[in-house]
């Protein structure tokens, strides 16, 4: 199947989201959609799929103009889309989630629980994967729910399949998954649209790349032809320099040391320390256990043994308020879900983590509470209306500066960053790394957990991986690479 | 710019509510001369300051998302052991301090039930409104408790007047006034929108939320216990099933206030609103002698037309 969309425009009030965007599509390829946040990647991918209807513009697939009404009319016509948060139904099985809506009927009008069965085992098989059809949606790993999706869409026989930000939350190795199945995809003649600010993969995966900037079209490359510099250039309009700004700061003393901390079957014998000013950079897999030793110390997971020593002092952290008093502050994976209120104000938001400060006698002092807002959407660069803006209406990366903003006052000694640039553009990327930097420059020592390894290896002064529940190394600055870090991550040694 | 625009929607909508009102009474007004009277204002503002103290107690709750079903078992209990001491000779003032006190602990028992308990706050309150009640009955013996002697602050309380003006309506706004400061001025304002708004982030930001949760609670029963001795002073006895069903009309009146019931958003003025809608209803339909199986359905679609009203925006 081929598309070719041109000349779309879209506006939402006085908002205009599109102006003469669009892209080709050819017939089994691979094609990435780029962009910042808000340039209209996802805008366009609806509009094409019927969830929205364009201002302007045509469609044209194979050779004729279609307008489709809604994701059904795309479904029937081979358009699937897959979006970033799965649309699945936890609590049934996989069976039902995959005939969910066009159930197989026996002769009575019951559904016809047998056949259903046999088709599912064999789609899922068609894709390579091992998973019980009767298994329920929720037990399932996200990478296997991908897949469910994806053998959704092979099941409506679809010719192009959108994906937007698939790998957002899969491990190394379900990325590997993934990247097969859509090799074969490719080879049996489905044509992917792969949506993702993940550079490296897209190098990996595909055949083109499409670019997106304010909603209109930049242009189109070749993957052998073209390289990361150009591709940043065409998003942002202009060079961007150093992708990982240069620190320049001196480390200090020791800050935190964290000895023996376990937590059984999640995390064992947990060691490691970090000093003033020092980006201590953690890797591993997804489900590694990363997340849950950095939430233990900052209180909000309970361990059995092991101890956290602050400044050389012996510490007991068993909520984040205590884990505050001592100084530690906590940038959570999940904004959305952890990390912000979203219906609430910037100014509400910013304010949480900082009652102490703005309040006296727990009245608050409106007047301060203005002034360490409007200071803190200046200072991070936060692009709103103001104070009151709502969150749910920021780009990433602007709502993840909101809960960077929270923090940075509050003053910590150190501060822990769990995926602080999960679903930021490129530019804010860059922003949020200064952030870090001037923050190590005063002197906070940083633990910063991520999933990506060129972030990891551009911005910290060690590298901490885990495996499994258990530190595998720390490796310096000098020394760490790709390779080690992945071989310690995935059960090697070095 | 879209701020600014948000801010005139979101006071269009507190408007709507104020509104909405304003027909209700210049309507009645205009069939009614008996409601249009300076005297029936007052008897219908005093009459509110049952409901609406109640109801200021129950905006904290479900600001945090969640719910308190037992306020008129708080209600019935504390006011009937505020009873029973007085009758066996307890000084009224003492007797009724002791009674807040009570209810103040009643409801932080639902409080303790949602977050040590880890209960449901729907299932924790209906069972504690189950066990009030019955405690209240056991107390009693299901019989009214009077003979309350002649005590000056008892009668002040419920009967009382400060220049004309009812002492429960005077109370009625300064406690108004008060809810207004600690939800808007405080840091425990703040940590009760964050609770309801999102836990998890209030939590990681350093919101103590069990300890919220139960102080709101506790607020919840001390203003049931309240609104219970003003009851008491009016009635001079304290019957055993005083206060039922009184959790439906508070949450009513939270609800035509525009507050959400899933608990993030929500002002207390809007309450005050649907307090006094309420009250002009059961007034108004009551002078016009509306029977009260049609009183029931009328509030019941002037709620439901509040509520569609509410989701339009």
């Amino acid at each position: 199947m081929q598309i070719e969309m041109k000349g779309i425009d879209k506006s939402f009030g006085t908002n205009q989201v599109l102006k003469d965007a669009g892209f080709v599509l050819g017939h089994g390829e691979v094609h990435a959609l780029m962009g910042e946040n808000g340039a209209g990647k996802s805008t366009l991918m609806k509009i094409l799929t019927g969830v929205y209807t364009k201002d302007k513009g045509t469609v044209i697939v194979d050779g004729q103009e279609v307008n489709y009404k809604n994701p059904q009319e795309a479904e029937k016509a081979g358009i699937v889309f897959i979006h970033q948060e799965l649309n699945v139904l936890f609590d049934l099985t996989v069976e039902e989630n995959l005939f969910m809506g066009k159930e197989i009927k026996n002769k009575f009008g019951f559904c016809d629980q047998k056949a259903m069965r046999q088709k599912a085992k064999e789609a899922l098989e068609r894709l390579g994967v091992q998973i019980d059809p009767g298994e329920v949606m929720s037990n399932l790993s996200v990478g296997q729910q991908q897949m469910i999706e994806i053998c959704k869409a092979l099941m409506v026989d679809a010719k192009v399949i959108i994906m937007d930000e698939p790998t957002a939350a899969l491990t190394q190795s379900e990325t590997v998954v993934l990247f097969e199945v859509i090799q074969s995809l490719r080879k049996s003649g489905v044509s992917i649209v792969y949506i993702s600010h993940r550079m490296e993969e897209i190098f990996e995966l595909c055949d083109r790349i499409s670019v997106l900037r304010d909603g209109t079209y930049v242009g189109t490359r070749n993957i052998p032809e073209t390289n990361m510099n150009e591709i940043v250039k065409l998003m942002i309009g202009r060079e961007i320099g150093e992708r990982y700004p240069e620190r320049d700061c001196e480390i200090g003393e020791t800050v935190l040391k964290v000895k023996g901390l376990t937590k059984k079957g999640v995390f064992q014998d947990v060691e490691f320390e970090v000093k003033a000013g020092e980006v201590l950079g953690v890797s591993g897999l997804m489900g590694a256990g990363r997340t849950e030793i950095m939430q233990a110390i900052f209180g909000n997971l309970p361990y059995e043994s092991g101890k956290i020593e602050i400044n050389g002092k012996e510490v007991q952290i068993k909520s984040p308020i205590q884990a505050m008093r001592n100084g530690i502050g906590f940038i959570t994976e999940d904004r959305k879900v952890e990390g912000l209120m979203l219906e609430e104000s910037i100014e509400k938001n910013i304010s949480l983590a900082n009652l102490p400060i703005i309040s006296k006698n727990h009245v608050i002092d409106s007047k301060k509470e203005r002034e360490l807002v409007t200071k803190g959407i200046e200072e991070l660069h936060i692009r709103c209306f103001g104070p009151f803006h709502e969150c749910n209406n920021l780009s990433g990366g602007n709502q993840q500066k909101v809960v960077f903003a929270k923090w940075v006052y509050t003053d910590p000694k150190i501060l822990i960053l769990d995926e602080p640039t999960r679903g930021v553009d490129i530019g804010a990327k860059k922003e949020i790394y200064s952030i870090i930097n001037d923050l190590a420059a005063k002197g906070v020592a940083i633990i910063m957990v991520s999933s990506e390894l060129p972030e990891v290896l551009g911005m910290s002064d060690r590298v901490l991986v885990v495996r499994e529940g258990l530190v595998r190394g720390i490796i310096d600055k000098e020394e760490a690479n790709q390779e080690n870090i992945m071989t310690l991550a995935t059960g090697g040694t070095i | 710019m879209e701020t600014n625009k948000k801010k005139i929607t979101d006071h269009l909508q507190d408007l709507g509510a104020l509104i909405a009102l304003a027909l209700l009474v210049i309507g009645i007004s205009i069939v009614s001369p008996e409601f249009r009277t300076g005297s029936n204002f007052l008897s219908l503002l005093r009459q509110s300051s049952i409901n609406g103290l109640i109801a200021f107690g129950m905006t904290c709750v479900i600001l945090t998302d969640a719910i308190d079903l037992s306020v008129g078992s708080v209600l019935a209990l504390s006011t009937a052991l505020c009873a029973g001491m007085i009758s066996s000779g307890v000084p009224a003032g003492a007797a009724m301090l002791l009674a807040l006190l009570i209810g103040t602990g009643l409801g932080a028992i639902s409080g303790l039930l949602v977050t040590k308990g880890r209960l449901q706050a729907f299932i924790a309150t209906l069972i504690t409104m189950t066990v009030y009640r019955g405690a209240t009955m056991i107390f009693t013996d299901g019989k009214p408790i009077s003979n309350l002697g002649d005590s000056f602050v008892l009668k002040l309380v419920g009967r009382g007047n400060f220049y004309r003006i009812p002492i429960p309506v005077i109370l009625l706004i300064l406690i108004f006034i008060g809810f207004y400061f600690l939800l808007n001025k405080t840091t425990f304002g703040r940590a009760v929108y964050a609770t309801g708004s999102n836990w998890k982030c209030a939590k990681l930001a350093g919101v103590n939320i069990n300890k919220t949760k139960i102080i709101v609670y506790a607020i919840s029963g001390f203003m049931s216990a309240l609104s219970g001795l003003i009851l008491l002073s009016r009635l001079g006895s304290a019957q055993p099933t005083l206060g039922d069903g009184y959790e439906l009309d508070a949450i009513a009146a939270v609800a035509l206030g525009g507050t959400s019931m899933s608990g993030g958003r929500g002002k207390i003025y809007g309450t005050f609103i649907g307090v006094l809608i309420i009250a002009v209803l059961n007034n108004g339909l009551n002078i016009l002698g509306v029977s009260s199986y049609y009183q029931d359905v009328i509030k019941g679609f002037v709620i439901l037309v509040a509520v569609l009203s509410d989701r339009k925006r």
